[in-house]
């Protein structure tokens, strides 16, 4: 393995839904890389295909939604195009999954023990003994209390809170170099959200685990990610380290997400939006996906698409970088 | 536990006393015993005679009292017909229903649930279309056309099956069994075919339609997400979490199909229960015709809690509230 290549690549991903009215382009030429340890969020509104990338990287896309184009690498090989029990394999061994809402995540009828052991075992050749000694372990290391306890506990008997710890031990038992983390904290209490994702953040640290964190929470990117990718309808509109994204952002979308933020140091008459709505994935609109809802739009928006173009230190799909010098001219 | 037992089976003794009410009642105005057994020819004394000798000169109360207070020690009475005691008239007939009933019970699950598993899992698959399109079969066709028809090719034409009877019988104690012989293992496959058959495509519809669902759900994504081999999968997390309707289902089925083995068992002249009914009915047998409907309703109050136990066996959220549930 070299050091050379990062640890997930996505390169041009295309995700497509047949139906019966026609092909629906869920992803269109994403393309990102994550490297060891790092934590990368995405963000974006619903429907902007930050599940799907998430999906698509674990290969667990809904059908009929189907990979159509590009590759997905893990330490430079590829895994996009495995068949199932070779993916299986490395789905929770190598690329750990948290999902949103852990009131049903978690199998009602087996105790979180046995789901951690489960876990464990059909990974890493340890006895089941092992497995269960490790599961207190984990459960002790995520937040339980009286993890020695609680192990034969079932899920129902935890609270929204602790269930999502249960969730963040199950996805990281088989110590996992990714972790795909789908809105792990939407589902929960504001007052929860800060202990969850802190925790996230200090055990991907601790265990060198790399991140994807898909939320439309905006104070969460900004306190966890290194860098953060912002989508829209199925696209990347930026993508870059997030202190620039979120202080000097580049693309115009973004520019609007992070100016609908309510400022908290002072008053204002209305909150700010940006006008209008993501398009269908039915009815994207030529060239620039985001152009009729642009305030800086012009005539070639209307007419190209724009690639990841150099934009300061990020990286904008925005034909106002289209100078090739990355100059801020806005 | 023995609480929870207890309070069912206080809860179920309404239900019994109303059944006995309502099967006593019924029998009490339908037909008249005493002009069967007579027969043609007969005096008045004779009449008289017979009338107080069945106790049917009593007021209706007093009969029925006398009826629920024989039953309760397990004595239903002579058979009007036979003039044997119901009680060993039903002992007597009670194993050929019940070895039935439990190889049709047992063959549609056997069969069943791996058809179900399977038809949910690969909806789309060929052989998933030919099991649906053969349930419908099972569903709408009624038992006795099933019953005539597989007496038709497998006793008429390709005459390996006997077409009636238990075939030759082993007793244990007082109960006969078909199992240990061969012609009684050849006799029981076409009616336990034809009993069998409904529950069968019922259960694998069933199993199919809680599966789809159940494979939606977000712990079979994350199963899947842990990287967790398809049988744990599929089995372990997917079909576990589709028993606790599966078993209501089945539990309440094996009531009817002991109930209601009457029909098959006319088909195949099957010496059970069933069978015992019909010909009870015909003549107006009252005692044998209460009791029956009697061990019936207690049959289906044992299964009801047999059920209500697996619920507990299988689901751990309904344990809570007692003593288990923390916080």
């Amino acid at each position: 393995m070299s050091g050379q290549n990062p640890l997930l690549e996505v390169r041009h991903l295309r995700v497509e839904f047949p139906t019966r009215r026609g092909t629906l382009v869920a992803l269109d030429d994403v393309s990102f890389t994550i490297a060891a340890g790092e934590v990368l969020g995405v963000v974006g509104e619903s429907g902007a295909g930050k599940s799907m990338t998430g999906a698509a990287i674990i290969g667990l896309l809904e059908p009929p939604g189907r990979i159509a184009g590009g590759e997905i690498r893990l330490d430079g090989k590829r895994i996009d195009n495995l068949r199932y029990e070779d993916m299986r394999r490395i789905r929770g061994k190598d690329i750990g999954a948290i999902f949103q809402d852990p009131l049903t995540t978690l199998n009602p009828l087996y105790t979180v023990g046995r789901q951690l052991a489960e876990t464990m075992t059909t990974h890493l050749p340890i006895t089941p003994a092992e497995a269960r000694k490790r599961a207190i372990g984990w459960l002790d290391l995520v937040g339980i209390p009286a993890a020695a306890q609680r192990i034969d506990s079932y899920p129902h008997e935890f609270s929204g809170g602790m269930r999502q710890r249960v969730v963040i031990a199950l996805a990281l038992c088989a110590e996992p170099r990714l972790i795909v983390a789908d809105e792990p904290t939407t589902a929960l209490d504001v007052s929860i959200q800060a202990q969850i994702i802190a925790l996230l953040k200090s055990l991907a640290r601790e265990k060198g685990t790399a991140m994807m964190l898909v939320t439309h929470d905006m104070g969460v990117i900004a306190e966890t990610a290194d860098r953060v990718a912002v989508m829209y309808a199925g696209r990347i509109a930026e993508i870059g380290p997030v202190r620039n994204v979120v202080k000097q952002a580049s693309h115009p979308y973004t520019v609007g997400l992070m100016g609908s933020i309510p400022p908290l140091d002072r008053r204002v008459e209305r909150l700010a939006q940006i006008d209008g709505a993501m398009p269908r994935l039915s009815a994207i609109p030529k060239g620039c996906a985001y152009n009729p809802r642009c305030p800086k739009s012009f005539a070639r928006c209307a007419q190209d698409r724009p690639d990841l173009l150099p934009a300061g230190p990020t990286q904008a799909a925005c034909w106002l970088y289209a100078d090739g010098e990355g100059a801020k001219n806005v | 536990m023995f609480a929870f037992i207890l309070s069912r089976v206080l809860q179920s003794l309404p239900v019994l006393f109303t059944v006995a009410l309502i099967s006593f009642a019924m029998f009490a105005y339908v037909g008249d015993p005493v002009a069967i057994m007579l027969g043609q020819d007969f005096t008045e004394a004779q009449r008289q005679a017979l009338v107080k000798d069945l106790g049917l000169d009593q007021p209706f109360w007093v009969q029925f009292a006398t009826f629920l207070g024989n039953a309760v020690q397990g004595e239903f009475g002579l058979s009007y017909r036979l003039s044997r005691p119901v009680a060993d008239l039903i002992a007597e007939r009670a194993p050929a229903t019940l070895e039935l009933a439990l190889t049709a019970a047992t063959l549609a699950l056997l069969i069943g649930v791996p058809m179900g598993v399977y038809t949910g899992l690969y909806r789309n698959s060929w052989l998933s279309r030919f099991f649906l399109t053969f349930s419908l079969v099972g569903v709408s066709l009624p038992t006795f056309l099933i019953g005539i028809l597989l007496i038709l090719v497998f006793a008429v034409w390709l005459g390996v099956l006997p077409s009636f009877g238990r075939g030759d019988t082993v007793k244990i104690g007082w109960w006969s069994t078909g199992f240990l012989t061969w012609t009684g293992i050849k006799a029981l496959i076409l009616p336990s075919i034809t009993l069998g058959l409904f529950q069968l495509t019922l259960i694998m519809r069933l199993v199919r339609a809680e599966m789809l669902e159940v494979l939606r759900v977000d712990y079979i994504k994350f199963a899947r997400a842990r990287g967790l081999p398809n049988r744990a999968v599929h089995f372990g997390h997917a079909l576990k979490n589709t028993l606790v309707p599966v078993i209501t289902i089945v539990g309440l089925q094996l009531g009817a199909i002991i109930a209601f083995a009457i029909v098959t068992e006319t088909v195949f002249q099957w010496p059970g229960m069933g069978l015992l009914f019909i010909q009870s009915v015909n003549q107006a047998d009252i005692p044998v015709m209460a009791a029956y409907l009697l061990l019936i309703s207690a049959l289906f109050v044992t299964i009801n809690l047999i059920v209500d136990l697996l619920y507990y066996a299988v689901d751990p959220r309904l344990r809570i509230g007692r003593g288990q549930g923390a916080h």
